[in-house]
């Protein structure tokens, strides 16, 4: 398995660290409410399909990554820059 | 027999070789199966259940039969195909999965209990009494089965393993793979071709045809001689592709040395590659398939492609007499080239009948070989046709049931090839595995010059699809005949008695196997599989697959596309466990991190131990001590009375800078660091956003926007990485950068009232309670040397943590050492340094061990109130905290003497030993040498609740079982006095 | 027909003519009192359950594909009972319990060979979590030994102990662990239900669940819809995309485990060992080849296959433990669809409908469980209060926080297991 780091280029996947789903970074208000946390910690789509989520370049440039790929086919459609996503969110 | 003129082998070159002790002759380039073969050895192996006598079938890797064991020793190696070993002088065989020999082989005897031996016949018996399973059957069934054997010494062999890129890797070196890989080439592109021959030409080197008017093996020779002259192509020999994974990704086994009677000692025997290829083209051929009959495993019956393979290659006649049995036009190739050579050809058998003779040989057409006769070796066969039954003599047959072409790699995702009806066979459907095209017969072209043409459009497309121009490469002239083939799986022969037509000649699966399994209704492809064990042998049912299959479609009245289809998981080819792991035995497997003290600690005879990747000292023996124990109660009390000196470095240490440092710690730490001020340590807790306590460590504030954290040592990687998470992916637009540097700095904590003593010797500037207070930090310089100084703490004694740039680490520890012992103390090391915590319940990882809140263990106060952190709100959920929890306590032996254990469960005094009566676990256990008692921590359910209860303190597995007190786990100064002073 | 030695002589006297189908393939009725969802491991023993101990009502098991072609059908085949965490220790001794009398119950032989365990540990630290691990297996009436150096090197002198980079301190040594014919437990378990009278479909996709007003009534199949007053999931691989036909978002991540298996050897490693240092885990089957697993392959997946570094990951510690298996051949690789939940413990408990029940979250340690998971589970359904061994194996634990089991101590959260 091979990722396209954005500031390395492709690497293997042995460079990088598996955290979840990046609904990791979507953290709710510390108010939210037991739902809202149990479903931000532990509840997850869990798609068989088409899905994002967190890798880090540890062995490289320590980047977080939203990568967004098939967990059937595990085809890569593209990865971009964590905190670039997380700005994008507010 | 060998002939004369035919082959390619070097028969200038001869090369002699042991088979079971006895002397073979061949020559260079002949495997250990065509020189055997030559010099009339029939059989090769023995099965794996019925220890049938079993000879030669292929001349490939696919090989079920001719499995033999090289070489004795720490280097033996079983399950070798001697269809692909290349011989070289002194080599030595051995049979295997027999005894006493292949020949002899007295097991043998378990073929006459095969009816009590069908499919899944052990599921239905052995089950009373239940004791004799483990003590009798299963013992007896291990030994009989398995193949070949392991030495039992340790592998010893060089093996190594690689990366390699390219823009095209070509899998297999035929027509189809030498066309597609000189097209791609002359186009400029990256190439590797890699086959699992020592010689590139595929089938070209089995067959006596022509390509350009040339011999085919003489074309291969000449493409290959242009290909490895370009630069930019990497021609692979003796390299099997193994299995295709993500994003181009391709393992690939290079045997670089077992053909080489010496190799040099820096060549490795094997290297596993992992090559990354932006496109691929699968040209790895087909492969020929046997059909069902009676008695159709006689040494003698081999693939009809083989028995001309051996004549062409290897200039080996198979038999004297060859009869050859197909239902393709492919096999008469085998009568032809025989008969040719002067073989006699006794009949050529073709299960069609409107097929026309070519050919000066007997030909039966709309025959069936029904049985055959000859015990370790062929015979006779018997042939049905329309003109009655008939017995011909022969010693060797010739197979073909059609050829499967070989997709094998392409299933290795999950992609199924789809039935063609045409050549009864499975073919490759699109995008099987994204990048990977087949090209060849593996794609359906049986014949040469659709082979070649097809290599050629498959390089082509990958060159469009990379981008690159292509160039007018032309196929060469090449034999383009038709493949005519009517299906057919199985010769119907009577069921009674023991007559078998099989299917899987390594797991001894027959038909009546298949049938029986569809019976019992393991009627999927795959329960039939796994009932009988069709296609789990070493040639993962390459041999067999599609035949089996065909037998279970007639069985249960489907035809072959509803019944299932065929799948081969990765490797391709077994592949040796010592290539997969090449580098990672003994030391290889993890890398050693060592301090700078590491070579001053040795010198002093401390043991090291393994601390994550890291060696730490155990303690530091001196003369006249006998045991750790001695030494370390001589570390803890030199520190409590006088000053100690240990090598901290290993902890994590961040270095964090930037305005919003504080605003960030605040936020990963569940205390506050913003409000620190310049120049002070403060202990911090941090949490896993799941409310547990993930580490703690030290934090100091060198300037106002500038911190160094430590971290533990076992947490250093993962602490960084949930801070660099935090930071890009919850709060980017905080102004802070932070970068590890754990290896950069070389830290030593020097503890013991004397230790503000021993530092002003080696500071430039002295220090004194005022300008360095209990929590103070600041630059220091030594001889000039800038460091760092921390007054904290990890024993409760008066204590420093001084750090200094790595390179100076080694120099600093000898002399801080030197100048502790004149104070009468010294080094000491992880033993004592743990009961100096213990002494003062501090926590490691052995309490903060993943399950436990900052409630558990006393902290819960340092959740700060006033502001959010990671991990605080799920800390607050209900089960977290409360009098239900197990909480950190101290235990003290009630008789004193008595040694304590760790890993001992707590119970009330009342309770019975059971696992719901369990109250809690111990976690840290030492000796103090300071209050002369065992100490524990552990946590106990409402643990501050008990404090001054007797409970007792059961240990099974070390046989402990005595009553403590439970107290307050701060044994030692709990006001703090000794660090303060 | 029942099976013996004397069956099978008799059969192999008489040209095997006689053996019959060990299960029927029913079309589905219209109406079952209760439908078990997945035809694995777990549900095909949730149905033998029901229909052995609990009830005589009509039962279904719906399998999409064929009936154990899940993870029951591809793991390393290890069974024991050395969890330390209440909750855990009391299900997997029961389970061992249950195992230990497999055979006699389906009268079918699982090949459940009790060879014996070696955890081995590689610090003090490992020494003392094992000492208390297994402390808890002895107080829950189950074995442990606590085995040093020279005990190890008596049972497994194959180990490298002198260069070996993570030196063998010892091992936990469970005897009454080991391995078993994993493909057989659910064929056993599918005989069993389908003498019982259980209808046991393949080729049956579930592609709905009917609920109203809070009530299960029924499922919606490639077979068309069949009505049912309870359902039982157990889909271990789709847990997720099962319990969302219901409206359910459930606490698992699906990731890839793989495992290996070498080609046949003679006898050459008689126990289960484990690598404390590593994931590792290895044993011989009967039929003679290395069979051993290690990690998952750590990102979320549903490929059932794995990738390289996994797999070298998993070879490169067989080699540093036990170099003298360098010469054995990888024969064959394949992966399973792991159900990760948080804490890496399962879940069987009620759902928000009533009626519905879920059974998922084994994590990588589902086979061994495979007994008392359909125990359990059968309990559960058939008298709508949990068997007293799996109570705590609760969905809303993770919300409120209480009886989270977390056994390697890594997090209860995703992806640290």
């Amino acid at each position: 398995m091979r990722i396209k780091c954005p500031l390395c280029g492709e690497r293997d996947r042995r460079e990088f660290y598996y955290k979840g789903a990046a609904i990791d970074l979507a953290r709710p208000a510390p108010d939210a409410g037991d739902v809202a946390w149990d479903d931000y910690i532990h509840n997850r789509e869990n798609p068989a399909g088409r899905t994002k989520d967190l890798w880090q370049h540890e062995m490289g440039c320590s980047a977080w990554l939203v990568v967004e790929r098939n967990t059937v086919t595990h085809e890569i459609y593209g990865v971009e820059l964590a905190e670039n996503v997380k700005r994008g969110m507010k | 027999m060998r002939i004369s003129n035919k082959g390619l082998i070097d028969r200038s070159t001869a090369v002699s070789f042991t088979f079971d002790g006895k002397t073979v002759d061949g020559f260079a380039g002949d495997t250990v199966a065509s020189a055997a073969l030559a010099q009339g050895r029939k059989v090769f192996g023995r099965s794996f259940k019925y220890h049938r006598p079993r000879g030669v079938m292929t001349t490939g890797s696919e090989e079920p039969n001719a499995l033999v064991t090289l070489h004795s020793g720490a280097a033996q190696d079983p399950n070798i195909r001697a269809t692909t070993q290349e011989i070289y002088e002194g080599l030595q065989v051995r049979g295997q999965n027999a005894w006493p020999s292949v020949d002899r082989d007295l097991m043998g005897v378990n073929d006459l209990f095969a009816p009590f031996f069908g499919a899944g016949f052990y599921y239905k018996t052995f089950m009373w009494p239940g004791a004799l399973w483990e003590k009798l059957w299963e013992p007896m069934i291990r030994r009989a089965a398995g193949l070949g054997a392991l030495s039992g010494e340790d592998d010893t062999s060089r093996n190594e393993k690689a990366y390699a890129f390219c823009d095209l890797l070509v899998i297999g070196a035929g027509p189809a793979g030498l066309m597609a890989a000189l097209t791609a080439a002359r186009a400029g592109a990256d190439v590797i071709l890699a086959d699992e021959d020592a010689r590139p030409g595929g089938r070209l080197l089995l067959e006596d045809e022509e390509i350009d008017g040339k011999p085919g093996h003489v074309w291969a020779a000449d493409i290959t001689a242009e290909l490895m002259g370009m630069d930019n192509v990497r021609v692979m020999t003796r390299t099997t592709v193994t299995g295709a994974f993500d994003q181009g990704t391709y393992g690939a086994l290079e045997r670089v040395t077992q053909h080489i009677a010496a190799p040099s000692d820096d060549m490795p025997l094997e290297c596993f590659w992992r090559i990354v290829a932006k496109r691929a083209v699968l040209a790895a051929g087909a492969l020929e398939r046997s059909v069902a009959f009676a008695n159709n495993d006689r040494p003698g019956i081999m693939m009809a492609g083989a028995v001309r393979g051996y004549l062409n290659r290897y200039g080996v006649a198979a038999g004297q007499k060859v009869a050859v049995f197909g239902n393709n036009d492919n096999a008469w190739k085998t009568a032809r080239d025989l008969q040719a050579a002067g073989v006699e050809i006794a009949a050529l058998i073709d299960s069609r009948s409107d097929v026309t003779p070519q050919g000066d040989f007997p030909v039966i057409t709309g025959g069936l070989v029904s049985d055959t006769r000859g015990r370790g070796a062929l015979k006779e066969i018997t042939v049905q046709s329309a003109s009655g039954e008939q017995k011909i003599a022969v010693d060797c047959l010739g197979v073909s049931g059609g050829w499967n072409p070989s997709v094998h790699m392409l299933c290795h995702m999950n992609g199924r090839p789809a039935w063609d009806e045409a050549t009864q066979s499975f073919l490759p459907v699109d995008n099987m595995v994204p990048g990977l095209a087949p090209a060849g017969a593996a794609a359906g072209h049986f014949s040469t010059q659709a082979a070649l043409e097809s290599g050629i459009n498959e390089a082509n497309q990958a060159l469009t699809d990379l981008g690159l121009n292509t160039t007018d490469t032309k196929a060469p002239q090449a034999e383009d005949g038709a493949y005519n083939i009517t299906g057919l799986w199985e010769v119907p022969h009577e069921s009674k008695g023991y007559k078998r037509a099989w299917l899987d000649f390594q797991n001894d699966v027959s038909t009546k196997d298949v049938r029986l399994a569809a019976k019992e209704n393991y009627a999927s492809v795959e329960h039939m599989k796994r009932y009988t064990t069709q296609g789990m042998a070493p040639d993962q049912g390459k041999n067999s697959n599609v035949n089996a299959l065909a037998i279970l479609a007639d069985a249960t009245g489907r035809d072959i596309p509803t019944t299932g289809t065929t799948t081969f998981r990765p490797p391709y080819v077994p592949v040796s466990l010592a290539a997969l792991g090449a580098g990672a035995r003994g030391k290889g497997f993890a890398p050693e991190r060592f301090v700078t003290s590491h070579q001053a600690t040795v010198d002093r005879n401390a043991p090291m131990i393994e601390a994550g990747l890291w060696y730490r000292p155990s303690y530091y023996p001196r003369p006249g001590e006998k045991t750790w124990l001695e030494s370390c109660n001589r570390e803890v009390i030199s520190i409590r009375n006088a000053v100690g000196v240990t090598d901290v470095s290993t902890l994590g240490k961040i270095d964090i800078q930037g305005p919003d440092a504080g605003a960030f710690l605040d936020f990963v730490y569940t205390n506050m660091f913003s409000t620190l001020k310049v120049g002070r340590v403060r202990y911090g807790l941090m949490l896993r956003e799941d409310g547990h306590v993930m580490d703690d460590g030290t934090t100091a504030r060198l300037g106002e926007n500038h911190y160094v954290t430590t971290t533990t040592t076992a947490a250093a990687g993962q602490v960084m990485k949930h801070m660099e998470f935090v930071h890009q992916a919850l709060c980017p637009d905080m102004d802070v950068r932070f970068i590890s540097v754990t290896e950069q700095w070389a830290q030593f904590a020097v503890a013991g009232p004397k230790s503000r003593e021993l530092l002003n010797t080696v500071l430039d500037d002295k220090i004194d309670n005022d300008s360095w207070p209990f929590m103070a930090c600041g630059d220091v310089t030594l001889s000039g040397v800038k460091g760092r100084l921390f007054r904290i703490s990890f024993s409760g004694e008066h204590a420093y943590e001084i750090a200094v740039p790595s390179r100076y680490g080694d120099a600093l520890f000898r002399d801080l050492v030197s100048r502790a012992e004149v104070l009468g103390g010294g080094a000491y090391g992880m033993e004592a340094l743990n009961v100096l915590r213990i002494e003062k319940g501090f926590i490691t990882h052995a309490e903060i061990h993943g399950r436990v809140t900052a409630f558990d263990i006393g902290m819960g106060r340092m959740v700060s109130g006033k502001k959010d952190c990671i991990g605080k709100t799920a800390s607050e959920r209900p089960g977290l905290h409360g009098d239900h929890r197990e909480q950190m306590v101290g235990l003290k032996p009630v008789d004193a003497g008595q040694n304590l254990s760790n890993g001992a469960h707590l119970f009330f005094a009342d309770d019975d030993i059971t696992a719901d009566n369990s109250r809690g676990y111990v976690t840290s256990v030492g000796y103090s040498p300071t209050l002369d008692t065992y100490l524990a921590l552990g946590f106990l359910e409402n643990g501050p609740a008990h404090y001054g209860k007797k409970i007792r303190f059961k240990d099974h597995l070390r046989g402990i079982d005595t009553m403590v007190e439970v107290c307050n786990p701060v044994f030692l100064d709990p006001e703090g006095g000794r660090s303060r002073g | 027909m029942r099976f013996s030695a004397w069956q099978v002589l008799k059969e192999g006297l008489t040209g095997n003519k006689g053996w019959k189908p060990h299960w029927r393939s029913p079309e589905p009725q219209s109406e079952y009192d209760i439908i078990i969802i997945g035809g694995g491991g777990h549900g095909l023993s949730t149905a033998y359950h029901l229909a052995a101990k609990y009830t005589d009502k009509r039962i279904a098991v719906l399998e999409k594909g064929y009936i154990g072609g899940g993870n029951v059908g591809r793991n390393t085949t290890i069974v024991r009972a050395n969890y330390f965490l209440k909750g855990n220790s009391e299900f997997y001794s029961h389970s061992l319990k249950l195992w230990e009398r497999m055979e006699k119950d389906l009268n079918y032989n699982a090949m459940h060979s009790q060879r014996g365990i070696l955890n081995l540990f590689h610090s003090d630290g490992q020494r003392d979590a094992a000492a208390r691990r297994g402390n808890m297996m002895v107080n829950q009436g189950d074995d442990a030994i606590l085995l040093d150096r020279e005990g190890v090197r008596d049972i497994l002198p194959y180990l490298d102990y002198d260069n070996i980079r993570f030196p063998v301190y010892g091992a936990l040594y469970h005897k009454r662990g080991g391995t078993a014919r994993h493909d057989a437990v659910a064929w056993g378990y599918a005989r069993g239900a389908d003498q019982r009278g259980v209808d046991i479909i393949q080729n049956c996709e579930v592609t709905g669940i009917d609920i109203e007003n809070g009530v299960v009534k029924g499922v919606q199949t490639s077979k068309g819809p069949i009505k049912a007053k309870k359902v039982g999931m157990v889909v271990a691989g789709r847990s997720s995309q099962v319990a969302a036909m219901a409206g359910m978002q459930v606490p698992i991540e699906s990731t890839v485990l793989q495992a290996f298996v070498t080609e046949g050897l003679k006898p050459v490693l008689d126990n289960v060992v484990t690598f404390g240092m590593g994931h590792f885990y290895i044993s011989q089957s009967d039929k003679g080849g290395l069979v051993f697993g290690g990690d998952i392959d750590m990102y979320a997946s549903y490929a059932q296959r794995g990738n390289l570094p996994t797999t070298e990951h998993v070879i490169d510690a067989a080699m540093t433990l036990m170099p003298m298996i360098g010469k054995a051949k990888l024969l064959r690789s394949w992966g399973g669809i792991m159900d990760m939940s948080p804490d890496g413990s399962p879940v069987i408990d009620k759902t928000h409908v009533e009626g519905l029940y879920l059974n998922c979250g084994w994590n990588y340690g589902g086979f061994k469980a495979v007994p008392a998971s359909g125990d359990c589970f059968a309990h559960l359904i058939a008298k709508d209060e949990p068997h007293p061994v799996a109570e705590k194996f609760r969905l809303d634990r993770f919300r409120t926080g209480h009886g989270i089991m977390d056994e390697e101590g890594t997090g209860s959260q995703h992806n640290t297991h």
